[in-house]
């Protein structure tokens, strides 16, 4: 199970990049990618919607369950990554490269702080295998 | 399997288990005038008075007079192989597959029934049907809000005015506007000057009244303002007119009862809903795939069901868990029973037969409102009195004929007259001679 140091973390599996030119970029885990199975289809945010922390945003479809994707902070979403509507399977393969999911520019940069870190994130995972 | 019933024993342990004193408090929210009503029913009979008594109701029901009732629901010939392979128990009494996979030949008969769907709309998905031609056109909407995520829904008074109630039933409880197009002086559909914000722009041919509406310009304006092109077909005059696909619709839908489905008195019949690849993944219902086993021996399965209430739970694209399985089949068996080319057979029959039947009307003095446009196999004729009283005095004559034209049309006192390829020189004879008793030409105000 790979949980990259330089990440931060949600309770509900995605991570968030560190900031960069003011904006991060989200996705989900390669625990939550194993848990899916096979993802088939993503529903993605509109660039430029607002978004609170916690709003469902998106939705990642696997073969076997269709599961909402949560904003991790406040912010409003920059890019999506269109790429995925034609190869969703970069999810299973490159949970924390090609499979990213969009990007958001937080309202408050610091409440990147309050997410999980690696190690706390670890615990979560191990908590719910 | 055993089913063993709950014995007192059993409920009086879970009515402790909550604490309530007896069954019948569970329905305390009930207002009691409701919960066990008096039924009016004669004395109890024994098998043989009963059996006497349906078979006089049987009788009274009048299947031997010519009929001319129309409004989307028409009688055609079905080869009678149709009637008896869909009478196997196999199909009859298949409920729900819950465990679908085992049921192949279910599934096998839907896949096969989206296949021909598709083929005669033109369009590339299609699910396993819908409960009526209603209800699919107002899921049609549903699909084009969550599609476009807009709140407005455009329609042409074209559409079948109970699709049109279904569909603001549908959309009541939501914050969506519906507004309605008027049908221009030929009975037709004009396109709309404003589709701005709509999701969906819907479109029947034949429409209600029976005129055959072209889908291009419509798909093209519903598409100049990012709007869905919902087209409403008459899956029966697919066989002869050009497919919602072919013009360019993102979704066809309609009722699939002139496909072989008896009348049965307005139902049950059943909905078809085929859509464009690029809304897969927001078709409600059910939708069967084919596929390969680890052997490579092909088998039937329900695929994307992630769409679906029992997996998306509140996410689910649709209410709807179910579909028309047995109208859906025996539409499937009555089409592979024809083939394409007895499909067409009956499209332009009934297209020859409406028309000679207008022009003897016509020759008869009636005014025959069809509009100066083309139409398909129904028409409507004015006549000089409340159209609900010449239907029941054509019947008392011995026609059926004469749906009523709603007053939304402004046609006036108005019937709805339908022709099949069956309809006989006889049958047109008998109309026309109770008309000239029932509703007689001169009398009709100009």
């Amino acid at each position: 199970m790979d949980i990259p140091a330089s990440l931060r973390y949600a309770r509900t599996h995605e991570w968030t990049s560190e900031l960069e030119a003011d904006v991060m970029t989200v996705g989900i885990t390669d625990f939550a990618q194993d848990q899916l199975g096979d993802v088939v289809y993503v529903e993605l945010p509109e660039e430029g919607a607002r978004v609170a922390a916690g709003d469902a945003v998106a939705v990642v479809e696997s073969v076997k369950t269709a599961s909402d994707i949560y904003a991790p902070v406040a912010g409003t979403v920059k890019a999506v990554n269109a790429d995925l509507e034609s190869a969703p399977e970069a999810i299973n393969e490159e949970p924390y490269g090609g499979g990213w999911l969009f990007r958001i520019a937080p309202d408050d940069a610091s409440d990147r702080e309050a997410l999980l870190d690696a190690d706390a994130y670890r615990a979560v995972c191990e908590e719910e295998s | 399997m055993r089913y063993t019933p709950h014995t007192a024993e059993d409920v009086r342990a879970a009515l402790d288990a909550i604490g309530v004193d007896d069954v019948q408090a569970l329905f305390a929210d009930v207002p009691a005038d409701l919960l066990d009503p008096p039924l009016d029913l004669p004395a109890p009979a024994d098998e043989a008075t009963l059996l006497r008594h349906v078979r006089d109701l049987a009788a009274r029901t009048d299947a031997r007079s010519p009929s001319f009732l129309g409004g989307g629901v028409r009688a055609h010939f079905t080869p009678s192989v149709t009637k008896h392979l869909a009478m196997q128990s196999e199909f009859v009494t298949a409920y729900t597959p819950y465990q679908a996979e085992v049921a192949q030949g279910v599934l096998q008969t839907t896949f096969e029934f989206q296949t021909m769907m598709s083929e005669l709309t033109g369009l590339p998905v299609s699910n396993a049907s819908m409960y009526d031609g209603a209800s699919a056109v107002a899921e049609a909407a549903l699909l084009a809000l969550r599609a476009t995520k807009r709140r407005r829904v455009v329609v042409s008074r074209g559409v079948h005015p109970q699709a049109r109630e279904v569909l603001a039933t549908y959309l009541a409880p939501l914050d969506v506007t519906v507004d309605v197009v008027d049908l221009d002086g030929d009975h037709a559909t004009p396109v709309p000057a404003d589709l701005s914000d709509a999701a969906a722009w819907i479109v029947q041919s034949p429409n209600h009244l029976g005129t055959v509406e072209p889908f291009p310009p419509h798909v093209r304006a519903a598409h100049e303002a990012g709007a869905l092109a919902v087209a409403v077909a008459d899956p029966l005059s697919l066989a002869v007119l050009q497919s919602p696909g072919d013009a360019g619709a993102d979704v066809a839908v309609g009722d699939g009862q002139t496909l072989g489905v008896p009348p049965q008195f307005g139902g049950p019949h059943f909905g078809y809903m085929v859509v464009t690849e690029r809304l897969l993944r927001q078709l409600p219902g059910r939708l069967v795939g084919e596929t390969r086993d680890v052997d490579g021996r092909r088998g039937y399965v329900l695929t994307l069901q992630a769409r679906e209430q029992h997996i998306r739970r509140g996410k689910a694209k649709s209410n709807i868990c179910s579909n028309h399985q047995l109208a859906a089949g025996m539409a499937t068996i009555n089409l592979a029973a024809l083939g394409p080319a007895g499909l067409r057979d009956l499209a332009e029959g009934s297209v020859r037969n409406a028309h000679a039947l207008a022009d003897r009307l016509r020759q008869e003095g009636y005014d025959v409102a069809t509009g100066n446009r083309p139409f398909f196999a129904e028409f409507p004729v004015r006549v000089p009195r409340d159209p609900r009283e010449v239907r029941r005095d054509l019947h008392a004559a011995g026609v059926r004929a004469g749906v009523p034209v709603p007053d939304e049309y402004g046609l006036g006192s108005a019937i709805l007259l339908a022709a099949t390829e069956s309809t006989s020189d006889a049958d047109v004879d008998a109309l026309v001679a109770a008309l000239a008793r029932v509703a007689p030409a001169a009398e009709v105000p100009a």
